[in-house]
């Protein structure tokens, strides 16, 4: 998901810094509040940042014949929702600009509105929406995890189609060969990162229930059953 | 079940593994002598935008000078996450046991 340094023109580059600074905004104030009110969440916000860590840095082979990497946004969506975890998704994505020459700092709006902003989002309504329904808190997590990076794929495809509409077919045309190269590559990573993502969460209801249920991601009752159920 | 989620796991990665391993023997065998399979998406979408004559109007402000240091940095950044996820589960399963 990775658009290069210098790879957005004009006004592109500046449209997507102006649409993700409210967010990045209001994480640093969320993470601020949390910090104050929860501070036994600390250690586990350090998870949530340390996947996006990990999986962002894993480039694997999928069955297009080249690679890509998972974004690992998912945890940090349902546990902290998308404003904290655009936060982290910033770290990471300044660590790659600055040292890897992976992504870059005109880039870095539109890099993290599609892997900080709209992934996590999404992630969040569908971890929300499984909640209300009642659906299991696992399947639900590996739902949000896979979704938010498929999204953020989807997302780069659009970002590249509005900013090099093809000569013929326009952006439509455009966001379908984008689509093609990102996409498809990326259905089984999300599938993988999916499942990952749930196998922690479930180690995490087995030996910080409390925490979970403190920043009201899970209640009580279901704590109970989870731990039942899988552990 | 116990392990469920573990089972789950474990075989969509070994089918996972087994997929890269026919996909890779089939792209060997057609592949050209310098031509490289298993590049990256970002730069395959990189090379799409060049190819309709598309420059790109700055350029990273350093650059990992070859492969090696590269592979070290995001070996990097996959170790201080690790490190993280391991110290914090670690601290978690230590208090659970000595309070128990």
């Amino acid at each position: 998901m990775h658009i290069m340094e210098g790879f957005l023109p004009s006004p592109w580059w500046q449209i997507w810094f102006i649409l993700s600074a409210p967010f990045v905004i209001m994480g640093f104030y969320a993470l601020r509040r949390m910090v104050h009110e929860n501070r036994e969440a600390l250690p586990l916000l350090a998870v949530a940042g340390a996947f996006v860590f990990v999986l962002s840095s894993l480039k694997l082979p999928s069955v297009t014949g080249s690679c890509s990497h998972p974004t690992g946004t998912g945890l940090g969506s349902v546990l902290f929702g998308p404003f904290i975890t655009s936060v982290l998704a910033l770290i990471v994505l300044v660590y790659q600009a600055l040292f890897l020459a992976h992504g870059g700092f005109s880039t870095l709006g539109a890099n993290l509105f599609s892997m900080g902003i709209a992934g996590p989002v999404v992630a969040y309504a569908i971890f929300v929406a499984g909640k209300k329904a009642g659906i299991n808190e696992i399947v639900t997590i590996f739902f949000a995890a896979a979704f938010a990076n498929i999204i953020t794929y989807v997302v780069t495809s659009l970002q590249l189609a509005l900013a090099f509409p093809a000569e013929v077919g326009g952006i439509m045309a455009s966001f379908v060969a984008f689509g093609a190269i990102f996409a498809i590559t990326q259905i089984p990573l999300a599938i993988i990162e999916g499942l990952v993502i749930a196998l922690v969460f479930k180690y995490i209801v087995q030996l910080k229930p409390e925490i979970l249920i403190k920043i009201g991601v899970i209640t009580q009752e279901r704590a109970e059953r989870l731990r039942e159920g899988w552990a | 079940m116990k392990y469920t989620l573990e089972i789950i796991v474990a075989v969509v990665i070994i089918a996972f593994a087994a997929i890269f391993l026919v996909q890779n023997a089939a792209i060997q065998a057609e592949l050209g002598d310098d031509e490289e399979a298993w590049g990256g998406a970002d730069g395959s979408a990189a090379d799409l935008i060049e190819e309709q004559g598309y420059e790109p109007w700055s350029n990273p402000v350093w650059e990992p000078p070859s492969g090696e240091i590269e592979s070290l940095l995001f070996a990097l950044q996959a170790a201080i996450g690790a490190f993280v996820i391991g110290y914090v589960f670690g601290l978690w399963r230590g208090a659970k046991n000595t309070s128990s």
